[in-house]
């Protein structure tokens, strides 16, 4: 079986790329810049953060470029004030969701989320914190789960199911309550199917699963989903 | 701005470390350029007791935690033309609005502080301003015109955002905020 | 069974009924039972029993009559008497006066004929009229004709032609042509394939798709087994909310008959054609009902919606073709191939053929379940069917399409209903409420009643819906504690552009309506509470919050 390539313009670039592909796939591959927290290469689209969005020529509707396929003639407008716009809102309901403080996050510098606010000039939250006080666990003998820090991308609840095949974290609740738990929203020292493989915390984009006493920047492996899916295929 | 007079420059020192201070003092020889053009008339560097009026730019550190800092900021907003926050602190509430978590945290920190830690007299001081329920940052208190991020924001970027006033240009903070 | 058979049996059972001189529906809805309804059934068999009239008068509990409001509500063939509010003393009085003397009891009749008059039931036309219990009931009103007619007659393209001539559009909300969404799932040459109905109606004051389940399971039945034929589907799942006990029961009992008489599993009506239905209950969230998130949660997960594409025809349940409708979508499709999709096209707007179910609550006269044509105005359905908002009060708005509908003003009024209208105008179909709201009602309050809802039942997926709906709360409680600022309202307007645009899935997309809508025609009284800290229906209690206070 060939595989089809199409022909799309994102931006001011023409490409021809692989049929099936995602625009943001296709994009990251050509070296084209395409703010994105959730998605991550080797996992299931989630489309959640909605920082991805794009603009498509001849439809109202904006699509999160992470899931949408690239097909024929496309045409993707990457970066309208209006994108620009919606993606610093984003970051700002994000840091004003749960406690982002980034001078005592273990995250300083090493954070997705901290690097995108730099990059697209959030540089104030226009709004009320919320300052929450969830559940931190560090029962687990080195990983650590900071539930303020959480953005609710899920990284960590699909790495866990799709790589390491074990599905021990998960959500619970929904809404702005949600949450990240382990197993049936056990400690995590008492999670019996966690296999305590890293990958979660290799995979946070911010500081909310990390491995204790080992700095962030060692922990930190976004590589390691596609790494695995790499291998495996034959 | 008028070409001959000097920019008439404060700073201010909320609930903060002083760090962002340090961070202004360390923009080292640019600090020659900008003293030909300013002229620093409040703030914990100069021995000057009342906020005065008709101030160009006001840097402030730190986020407003009680009483005698929401009229300090208040005051500072009426006779300042452009307002600056200065570092986490002041643009985000960073570590002393940590306590925000803590239900009553004003009694909390309080009690914390001055009772559960102390070796001798464990009392709650009274002749302090008042803490408030909450601490906020600025822009949640009096309207913000610049804000620099950091813990401590980077001498650089505070030496961009004053050049750029300087020169009447507004600051594009793209690339160049950071918190942390 | 064979064919043929289901056309005996229609004969057969129609003699049976047509041997009784009256018929008494008794109304056993979910309406009506908390007002006492299955007592009055009891109450109907015994005097009929009394009296001795049991083989000339019919005593059948049946689903939902209409008239919600004053229950126990019971029908009397002919003649179509209708007693509301019927206790089992009355029950006796009734058998006595009407049933054995021949003098119906005048002071116990609904008053409203206009009530009935303006509405067109099609999808309801059973309701009311057959026990839903009794698939012969169904089947003497012509039910299953249409299968057996598509069995024997049609190929699977014709019947897809038929949809297509009768320009149904999905009831859910959307308003999607329903020939298209078939063909889309027709062409899809990968078995197996599945069937949706999607009866997971989560919308406050809105009990349209219940009713319907409650009173006439088998037309839900009979429209997926068509479905299911035209499209080729293998399997069926009926996706209901728990917190429906009675429609569930309907349901379930209604599957097990039409399996038992080989209308639903292999070989059904001994032709090639197979299918298989099962319910699904879901757990009370509002998003189930949302096209993916219910695919989620058939399939056992958390119901969170996905992003399309891939659409569900493409790629639905397990990663096979499977095709979402209402209920109610479903219920008409029986009826267009019986009468043909250029007899359906005819009823309705130009545009928008059929009818629509609403339920019709909030402060009018008569509020009830009501089935309307396509294309009537606001004006009729509230004043014409509703009997105006009582007590003498003042018409404010009246909010359609749910917590995600848009609130409309007097002067809309005349606004005809179907899909494009209601949309120019800030509103939705939706899933079918209209929520009649007069002069004592705040619309600041309203909107943030329906920003609480949606910020309560939003999964938490996506950024703009999870927390920027929480902001637009914050704001609302500002606004109401007496804090509100003049910039708030602009805050409002691009945070709601802002959800609409970027949320993953319809709830997000669609919250912000009620917001919109109340600025857009109700300003004056968002001006009024934040710059005067004045409430004209005094609803709003301007409590100053804590930080406030502070600074």
């Amino acid at each position: 079986m060939t595989t089809k390539t199409v022909s799309l313009k994102i931006d001011e670039h023409e490409i021809t790329a692989q049929e099936g592909k995602s625009i943001l796939e296709t994009a990251i591959e050509n070296g084209i810049d395409i703010p994105h927290l959730c998605f991550l290469a080797g996992l299931t689209k989630t489309g959640a953060c909605r920082l991805c969005i794009v603009e498509l020529k001849g439809q109202a509707k904006l699509f999160a470029s992470c899931s949408t396929p690239i097909s024929d003639g496309m045409e993707v407008i990457t970066n309208s004030e209006k994108l620009k716009a919606y993606r610093k809102n984003t970051i700002q309901l994000l840091l004003s969701e749960r406690t982002h403080v980034c001078s005592v996050c273990v995250a300083n510098k090493n954070c997705e989320l901290q690097a995108l606010a730099d990059k697209l000039g959030v540089e104030h939250v226009a709004f009320e914190r919320e300052w929450t006080s969830e559940n931190v666990d560090s029962s687990h003998p080195f990983l650590v789960i900071d539930r303020n820090r959480c953005i609710l991308c899920t990284r960590c609840v699909r790495v866990c199911d799709e790589i390491e095949g074990v599905h021990a974290l998960d959500l619970k609740l929904r809404g702005k309550d949600s949450q990240i738990i382990v197993d049936f929203d056990d400690s995590w020292d008492k999670a019996a199917s966690c296999t305590s493989c890293r990958k979660c915390a290799k995979v946070c984009p911010v500081g909310a699963i990390y491995v204790e006493g080992e700095p962030l920047s060692e922990t930190k492996d976004t590589g390691i989903a596609d790494f695995v899916l790499s291998r495996r295929k034959k | 701005m008028p070409t001959n007079a000097k920019t008439k420059l404060a700073t201010m020192w909320l609930s903060g470390c002083s760090g962002c201070h340090m961070s202004l003092l360390d923009i080292d020889e640019v600090l020659l350029d900008l003293a030909k053009k300013i002229q620093l008339v409040y703030g914990p560097l100069v021995d000057i007791k009342n906020f005065p009026e008709g101030v160009d730019v006001t840097l402030i550190e730190g986020a407003v935690a009680n009483k005698e800092q929401v009229e300090m900021l208040k005051i500072a907003r009426e006779r300042s033309r452009i307002l600056i926050a200065m570092g986490d602190c002041a643009v985000t509430g960073n570590v002393p609005a940590l306590r925000n978590s803590f239900e009553d945290s004003d009694q909390a920190v309080l009690q914390r502080e001055f009772v559960e830690n102390s070796d001798i007299q464990q009392t709650i001081p009274t002749d302090v301003p008042k803490l408030l329920k909450k601490v906020y940052p600025l822009h949640e208190v009096v309207k913000v015109d610049f804000f620099i991020p950091g813990c401590p924001p980077p001498a650089g970027n505070i030496a961009y955002v004053l050049t750029e006033l300087l020169a009447g240009k507004v600051p594009l903070m793209e690339n160049k905020s950071k918190y942390g | 069974m064979k064919p043929a058979d289901i056309i005996h049996l229609a004969e057969t059972e129609l003699d049976a009924q047509r041997s009784y001189k009256h018929r008494i529906n008794v109304c056993c809805s979910s309406g009506c039972i908390p007002f006492g309804a299955l007592k009055v059934l009891k109450a109907f068999e015994d005097a009929v029993k009394e009296f001795g009239v049991q083989k000339e008068c019919k005593v059948a509990r049946t689903g939902c009559i209409g008239t919600c409001s004053v229950g126990p509500a019971v029908m009397i063939e002919p003649g179509n008497y209708l007693y509301q509010s019927v206790t089992p003393e009355k029950a006796r009085e009734i058998v006595r006066d009407h049933v054995v003397l021949g003098l119906p009891v005048k002071d116990m009749l609904y008053g409203s004929k206009a009530y009935f008059e303006k509405q067109h039931r099609l999808v309801m036309k059973n309701a009311g009229k057959i026990d839903p219990y009794r698939i012969e009931d169904y089947i003497a009103a012509g039910g299953y004709s249409a299968l057996v007619k598509c069995l024997i007659k049609m190929s699977p393209k014709d019947v897809i032609d038929e949809v297509w001539l009768s320009g149904l559009r999905g009831r859910g909300g959307a308003g999607f042509k329903i020939g298209q969404k078939w063909t889309f799932v027709a062409r899809a040459h990968r078995s197996p394939k599945y069937i949706v109905a999607n009866l997971d109606e989560g919308d406050p004051g809105v009990f349209a798709n219940r009713t319907l389940a409650e009173a006439d399971p088998h037309a839900i039945l009979e429209g997926m087994l068509i479905a299911a034929y035209a499209t080729e589907a293998n399997k069926g799942y009926i996706y209901i909310r728990a917190e429906y006990p009675l429609a569930v029961d309907t349901l379930k009992k209604a599957i097990d008959k039409a399996k038992a008489m080989n209308l639903i599993g292999q070989n059904i009506l001994e032709t090639s054609f197979s299918f298989d239905i099962e319910l699904r209950l879901g757990a009370g969230a509002f998003v189930a009902g949302e096209e993916t998130a219910i695919l989620a949660s058939v399939e056992g997960n958390r119901a969170n919606p996905r992003p399309r594409p891939p659409y569900p025809a493409a790629s639905g349940l397990w990663k096979s073709p499977t095709l979402i409708d209402n209920v109610e979508t479903l219920a008409n499709i029986p009826q267009i191939i019986s009468h043909g999709g250029l007899w359906f096209s005819k009823i309705g707007s130009p545009t928008c053929s059929g009818t629509k179910c609403f339920s019709l609550t909030g402060k009018v006269n008569n509020p009830g379940l009501i089935e309307v044509p396509m294309g009537i105005t606001l004006k009729e359905v509230i004043y014409d069917i509703g009997g105006g908002v009582p007590d003498n009060k003042k018409f404010k708005a009246v909010l359609v399409g749910g917590p995600s509908g848009g609130c409309l003003p007097d002067t809309m009024l005349d606004l005809p209903i179907d899909y494009e209208s209601l949309t120019k105008a800030g509103a939705i179909m939706g899933s079918g409420g209209i929520v009649v709201i007069d002069e004592d009602s705040c619309m600041v309050d309203t909107a943030k009643f329906f920003i609480d809802f949606c910020v309560e039942e939003s999964c938490g997926k996506c950024t703009p819906c999870r927390v920027g709906l929480h902001k637009i709360q914050e704001t609302y409680a500002r606004i109401i504690g007496g804090v509100g600022k003049p910039e708030d309202i602009q805050f409002l307007r691009s945070s709601c552009g802002y959800i609409q645009e970027a949320s993953l899935c319809g709830l997000g997309q669609t919250a912000p309506n009620p917001v919109l809508t109340t600025m857009r025609y109700f300003g004056n009284e968002y001006n009024e509470h934040i710059l005067q800290k004045k409430c004209a229906a005094g609803k709003c209690s301007f409590k100053h919050n804590v930080k406030e206070a502070e600074i």
